[in-house]
């Protein structure tokens, strides 16, 4: 992906397993199995400095294990994943949660801490990585509530929560500590059309109010379209298009029609492959189904 | 014929090699556990925390159990006491039965019902909901953070919970065999004092409590740690840890006993 941004350069330790490259994380030629089951078949992709990438694909395809490579959570079995510069396979446990102390996640329902309020959840981070006294700690997470307009909510407990304030408040949660690197796994699923359109603009807002770089993996095509700067699209453990979401919406690629448009037919097959065909499993005999 | 006669040799192997590496795991699980424990032994309000959901949650169960288990110790042991003109001895049955194994073990066999399976499920959850991957991504240790300090609340609670155990077993014997059946107070607490050794009875039974402590809350943290995230696999989970719970308190039992007594 070319770098155009040139904004936003966050300042990442280099101490070991340091390389030189223009892109904020880089995946070079990187295969994932989970045993014998293949997941990602060498996958090369780059994001630059600053950037909101979306990638895209159907479930199963691969797209939450890219950001698991990247979060450092699973290590390829082959091929290097960079992160501002440095290998995250390579990475001792002390590196890694360095680097993770870098990096904000939203998970896909949210992930809040039951046992802990509001309040506890978003101050969560705060109090485990820096030594604030509690006044600050106390005005710090008034403001995340505040950019995620949830203010007031702080006493409320996560099972007293919507499903889109909860994901507001996890977004909340994941800014807390102004990270570099934000990861967004499926943000908007289950979410009602009112809270899509908020937790979508919220993103947009946070991201590039904060000047972080942004990985958003994602079903839904159109709020994704608005809101980021280049689209990926992984289907059976490869990336098979790519562009811009103007190129995105112009593409004539079978792969991008049929995920754009949600056509049953096309590259991607929905049946799972069965080894034997349904004639005979229902022993009738004759010709493959 | 071969094959079937081979089978079943497969199958145990194969037992034989699962249990074998099961316990490597658990084993590097504990030595984990204690690496990280002393960021939760330093940050103590995460371990008191954890007391009172294990402990003081847990306090009307073993309160009651150990009443009722102290009465029916009192009922039996006099109705076999008294044949042998020896009913006066009550106090010191009822403290020696208690001190020495029922109080440590049934304390612990509650404990793995009551707080063991509440961990499992509580931990079990929080991984089938992300929050312990959520955890993870802040770059803090779910180990450090969630299990040390559900561990050691439990290895704290044990010993203070069969102590109590034991104090309402006392209560319960005396209520039926001074109260109820009419045997002299004096004779009950004199017997008892004569009969029971602070560091014989007293000191190696909570001993014993610590290590059911030990291994229940280890069985529960692990098993939630460890569980499928799914429902059935947190109800799964949870079943195993008060199925194997039982069984490890009972040989335990046997094995500290045969050194201790």
């Amino acid at each position: 992906m070319p770098n155009n941004s040139g904004s936003f350069c966050p300042i990442f330790l280099v101490i070991e397993n340091s390389v030189s490259t223009d892109s904020f994380i880089e995946f070079r030629n990187v295969s994932f199995a989970y045993g014998e089951r293949s997941i990602l078949k060498n996958i090369n992709l780059s994001i630059p400095y600053g950037r909101f990438v979306a990638i895209m694909g159907g479930s199963g395809s691969g797209k939450t294990t890219l950001l698991r490579l990247i979060s450092g959570q699973v290590h390829p079995q082959q091929g290097e994943v960079i992160v501002g510069g440095r290998h995250v396979e390579k990475m001792s446990t002390r590196e890694l949660f360095e680097h993770r102390r870098r990096m904000g996640m939203l998970f896909q329902f949210g992930a809040l801490f039951t046992d802990l309020s509001v309040f506890d959840n978003v101050a969560f981070p705060i109090r485990e990585h820096t030594h604030l006294p509690d006044s600050m700690v106390h005005d710090l997470v008034l403001m995340k509530l505040a950019a995620v307009g949830l203010r007031g909510t702080e006493h409320l407990m996560p099972a007293e929560l919507s499903g889109g304030m909860s994901r507001r408040i996890a977004l909340a949660r994941a800014i807390a500590l102004d990270p570099a690197l934000m990861l967004y796994d499926e943000p908007f699923t289950g979410l009602d059309p009112i809270s899509l359109g908020a937790i979508a603009h919220l993103i947009k807002k946070l991201s590039d109010a904060l000047g972080t770089t942004s990985v958003m993996v994602t079903h839904d095509v159109q709020h994704s379209l608005n809101i980021v700067d280049y689209v990926y699209f992984v289907a059976n453990g490869e990336i098979v298009a790519e562009g811009t979401p103007d190129e995105v919406r112009a593409s004539s690629s079978p792969w991008v029609h049929q995920f754009v448009y949600g056509e049953a037919d096309g590259p991607v097959h929905l049946a799972y492959p069965a080894t034997t065909s349904l004639a005979d499993d229902l022993g009738l005999g004759g010709a493959h189904v | 014929m071969f094959e079937t006669l081979l089978s079943p040799l497969r199958k145990l192997g194969h037992w034989v090699i699962e249990a074998i590496w099961r316990l490597g795991v658990i084993s590097r699980f504990f030595v984990a556990i204690l690496m990280n424990s002393g960021q939760s032994l330093l940050r103590f309000h995460l371990v008191i925390r954890e007391m009172y959901f294990s402990g003081v949650l847990s306090l009307i169960i073993i309160v009651v159990s150990g009443l009722f288990v102290g009465m029916v110790l009192g009922l039996q042991g006099y109705t076999t006491l008294v044949r042998f003109g020896s009913a006066d001895a009550l106090g010191a049955l009822v403290a020696l039965s208690l001190l020495r194994e029922l109080g440590p073990v049934l304390a612990a066999l509650l404990f793995a019902s009551r707080a063991g399976s509440a961990m499992t499920a509580e931990i079990g959850l929080m991984k089938a909901t992300e929050q312990l991957d959520a955890m993870s991504v802040m770059a803090v240790n779910p180990i450090a953070r969630v299990v040390a300090p559900r561990f050691w609340a439990g290895v704290l609670s044990m010993p203070i919970l069969a102590a109590l155990f034991n104090v309402m077993g006392i209560i319960g014997g005396y209520a039926v065999g001074v109260l109820m059946i009419g045997l002299d107070s004096g004779s009950y607490w004199s017997q008892m004092q004569a009969n029971v050794d602070l560091h014989v009875d007293v000191v190696n039974g909570l001993i014993k409590s610590l290590f059911f402590g030990m291994a229940v809350t280890l069985i529960a943290v692990y098993e939630g740690f460890d569980a499928t995230p799914t429902a059935a696999g947190v109800s799964a989970a949870t079943t195993r840890t008060v199925v194997t719970s039982a069984l490890v308190i009972l040989a335990l039992d046997f094995v500290l006993t045969a050194f201790m007594f």
